[in-house]
């Protein structure tokens, strides 16, 4: 998983931030729903992927593993759909004060 | 559609719950007779889930302190302590408090519900940062939805991922506070509480303990996880409640912090709601005498616990990860949880069914709290009607259809 993300990094400074990062989300997606999802920016995370709200922190707990961050409440809260969740994360990464 | 509409999901979910032929959260008594028993549908009923963890609610002296202070002082206060001011027994309180946990300062709220949305909501603040762990009790989400600080949650019981947290915000301004409980209200586990006040150490971070279900119940004089641990000096912040160990209702905090008082003209959940009355301060008051004055209440109620755990456990039963009055039976699915509990009831136990999203992981639990009043006798019969039921539904013997690995 880390390298994977270290390649991500490297891919960003090309393609941008927004693919990378999608990337990363849909393969931690996969091992915490245990099988293959499409996700685009307007997947609805609870709708769309059905996901409980255990599922969701779970998930939400995976993610920050992965990043190194920790996602306030208050953020979490607000995310939606996989595209909130993408700003989020670039959010926190780039030192931006949640 | 009405305004209610919105929760419908709920609703549907409790129909469904309902479809069993009981109401699991509207369970009507017609009396209650004692810690230990009540009468439900003409029916002498164990009372095993109710947190009266001392069995205090009838001590003869409590109800007589109670009745006399009511009495003297009438029956409310009818305002806060900053409108209509304190009364004498307010005071008391505090300084019994204060003396109990060898602190300085004592503040009393309502409820256990607005201590924590009280301190958790006035301790930090905007650019501060909260650090809750993911198994909090209710009020301690609201106490931090209330305030302005950053919210952070770290894995329940987990002081590498608490430790972790505390790292990525190396740096960044604000003060940090670390909010455990002693023992959590649903498995009945304790925080390891020695690993995170190491936590706390190290990255200069302030530690709140909820003591509410271990006030009375641990530590040498009942102090709770903090004296059982032995780190008292590490903990910031002890906040509680008067309803379940002392018998009554109410909350409060106690600190050694120097300005703690300030708490008084800032903390709203103190300010705007009606202070305690007089009967139930009394109460309270003696019920903390007892609490230092009696310590075998403490020694049977972790007799009858250690009996209830055991015995659950031989059956075959998947219990909580310790022997503590809080003892969880989890059950593999919703519909066999709701079955389970209401053939419990009509055998004369009742206790509490305890389903997502109150639960940790999505577990489905029969929660039993255990009292000092229970006799032993109490704990076996309840201990049979649980091995009948569980028989009934195969759970036990050949059948053996246990829960694997949910808790
Ligand atoms: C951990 C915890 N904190 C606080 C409370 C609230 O206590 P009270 O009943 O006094 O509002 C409870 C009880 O429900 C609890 O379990």
């Amino acid at each position: 998983m880390r390298q994977n993300h270290q390649l991500a990094l490297v891919d960003s400074k090309v393609v941008g931030w927004g693919r990378p990062v999608r990337d990363d989300i849909s393969a931690i997606f996969e091992q915490v729903l245990g099988h293959p999802v499409q996700v685009s920016d307007g997947t609805d995370i609870v709708e769309d992927l059905g996901m409980d709200s255990l599922g969701v922190m779970n998930f939400v707990m995976a993610i920050e593993d992965f990043y190194d961050i920790s996602i306030p409440l208050d953020r979490i809260a607000q995310i939606q759909t996989v595209g909130d969740l993408i700003h989020a994360v670039q959010d926190l990464r780039s030192g931006t004060p949640a | 559609m009405t305004i209610l509409a919105k929760h419908a999901a709920y609703k549907l979910a409790y129909d469904e719950l309902r479809e069993h032929g009981v109401d699991p959260f509207n369970v009507r008594f017609d009396s209650v007779l004692s810690p230990t028993e009540g009468m439900l549908a003409g029916r002498r009923t164990i009372l095993l889930g109710t947190n009266n963890y001392l069995g205090l609610t009838f001590d003869a002296d409590c109800i007589e302190k109670a009745v006399e202070a009511t009495r003297r002082q009438g029956t409310g206060t009818t305002g806060s302590r900053i409108a209509n001011g304190s009364y004498d027994g307010h005071m008391r309180l505090e300084q019994a408090l204060a003396s109990f946990y060898g602190r300085e300062h004592a503040m009393v709220f309502s409820t256990g519900y607005q201590a924590n949305l009280g301190v958790l909501s006035t301790l930090v603040g905007r650019g501060d940062h909260l650090m809750l762990d993911a198994d909090s009790h209710a009020s301690i989400y609201d106490g931090s939805r209330l305030g302005a600080s950053e919210v952070i949650r770290f894995r329940h019981n987990s002081p590498d991922d608490l430790y972790k947290r505390l790292r990525r915000l190396e740096g960044a301004p604000g003060d940090r506070l670390i909010v455990v409980e002693g023992i959590y209200s649903m498995l009945g586990d304790t925080a390891p509480l020695k690993e995170i006040a190491a936590v706390k150490r190290e990255t200069g971070a302030y530690l709140l303990v909820d003591e509410a279900h271990s006030l009375g119940v641990l530590g040498e004089t009942g102090r709770g996880l903090a004296e059982a641990a032995g780190v008292e000096a590490d903990v910031d912040f002890i906040v509680g409640t008067f309803s379940k160990s002392l018998g009554s209702v109410g909350g409060f905090c106690v600190s050694d912090s120097p300005d703690f008082d300030l708490m008084r003209i800032v903390c709203r959940p103190y300010m705007f709601t009606a202070s305690l009355p007089p009967g139930v301060v009394a109460s309270t008051l003696e019920a903390l005498v007892k609490v230092r004055a009696e310590p075998e209440l403490r020694v049977s109620l972790m007799r009858n616990a250690r009996r209830l755990y055991d015995g659950l456990g031989a059956m075959g039963f998947e219990t909580g990860p310790e022997a503590n009055p809080i003892v969880a039976v989890a059950m593999p699915n919703q519909e066999v949880a709701v079955i389970f509990w209401k053939m419990l009831l009509e055998a004369g136990l009742y206790l509490n069914l305890a389903l997502p999203p109150a639960t940790p992981t999505n577990v489905r639990l029969l929660r039993t709290s255990v009292s000092a009043a229970h006799s032993v006798q109490q704990i076996d019969t309840a201990l049979a009607i649980f091995a009948d039921v569980g028989r009934q539904l195969g759970f036990l013997g050949s059948d053996r259809r246990r829960a694997g690995g949910v808790i």
